[in-house]
């Protein structure tokens, strides 16, 4: 059965984020004032697993092994199909 | 005596790490394609600067899941010296060789210039040769350089003096200033808790000789080297201590 995994990787609350920052200023820069700006990481995976707790908990190992590092992200995951 | 230098998809300073080690410290050293694996036993290895697998995912994320990082961890865990340089830090810190991770640099672009570096500790098989609070100068280049890890683990690494080298003025003050990539408490070379691997941004093998403008690096590859001799190649320590 396929399923469609939907994996966001974000830093942890309080990690400080460069990337964000600076869009924020360039943002501000153009006239658009954001109270709070972070930025996150999309991956869309379709695999194929025998249910969908099967693949959610797949999903699941992909960030463990690769997709975060647990010293700085945080994720989530999501499962349709 | 042998080294070998572990050239990763776009590792960029694998040669420039074999010619300081074989040409100017004179040790035997060979230069291992990833895909070969370890093969025979080093008393050092050196994980070298680039951009292995372009940066992508995290720098060093991919390098750090290859096979022959595997055969690094079980050199690690018998005992045998390994150094990770810029890039070759990342890809030990993906992989668990010391705590803590080396991320975009706070101000988010590439710094490539020479820095000061205070040296922490000459306890350690790779910094012997220094003197305690000695200021050196290195070249750093890189974007995710910037050392994290949670304060339980900065306050463990001062504790068990595994702090190698800080980022400092020419004074050897450590001050915001003079901290090029907002590393925590300008912390830019670990130790793990063994000893016997060190992971750091900046580029020992760029400042090995003086027409580079600096010979200070020289002296981590010269420690390395007495550290070796001094126990005799071959007998490894045994820790299993881990980082």
């Amino acid at each position: 059965m396929k399923y469609d995994a939907t994996i966001t990787i974000a830093l942890k609350e309080g990690m400080l984020d460069p990337e964000a920052r600076a869009i924020q200023h360039a943002l501000a820069a153009l006239g658009f004032e954001t109270e709070k700006l972070t930025t996150a990481r999309l991956f869309r995976i379709t695999l194929d697993a025998p249910d969908r707790d099967a693949a959610y908990a797949e999903a699941e190992r992909m960030c463990e092994r690769l997709l975060a590092n647990p010293v700085i992200h945080r994720y989530t995951v999501e499962v349709t199909g | 005596m042998r080294f070998a230098v572990i050239q990763f998809g776009g590792s960029n300073c694998d040669r420039d790490t074999v010619y300081v080690l074989r040409d100017v410290c004179g040790v035997d050293t060979d230069l291992v394609w990833y895909k070969e694996g370890l093969k025979r036993p080093y008393d050092a290895v050196i994980l070298p600067g680039g951009f292995s697998y372009g940066d992508y995912l995290r720098a060093g994320a991919i390098a750090a899941r290859t096979p022959i990082m595997a055969d690094v961890v079980r050199h690690d865990r018998e005992g045998g010296l390994v150094l990770g340089i810029c890039n070759g830090a990342q890809i030990g810190s993906e992989s668990g060789l010391v705590p803590g991770t080396f991320t975009l640099n706070a101000y988010p672009k590439f710094v490539s210039r020479p820095v000061y570096l205070r040296v922490e500790n000459t306890a350690s098989p790779f910094t012997s040769l220094y003197r305690q609070g000695e200021v050196v100068r290195m070249p750093i280049a890189h974007k995710e350089g910037r050392y994290v890890a949670p304060p339980d683990v900065i306050e463990r690494l001062f504790r068990e003096n595994r702090v190698a080298f800080r980022f400092c003025d020419e004074h050897g003050r450590v001050t915001p200033e003079s901290n090029p990539n907002g590393s925590m408490e300008g912390i830019t070379g670990v130790l793990n808790s063994a000893g016997n691997v060190l992971l750091m941004m900046p580029h020992p093998e760029r400042a090995s000789e003086k027409v580079l403008g600096s010979e200070s690096g020289r002296q981590i590859f010269n420690s390395m080297i007495a550290h070796i001799e001094c126990r005799g190649s071959g007998n490894k320590i045994s820790n299993g201590a881990e980082s």
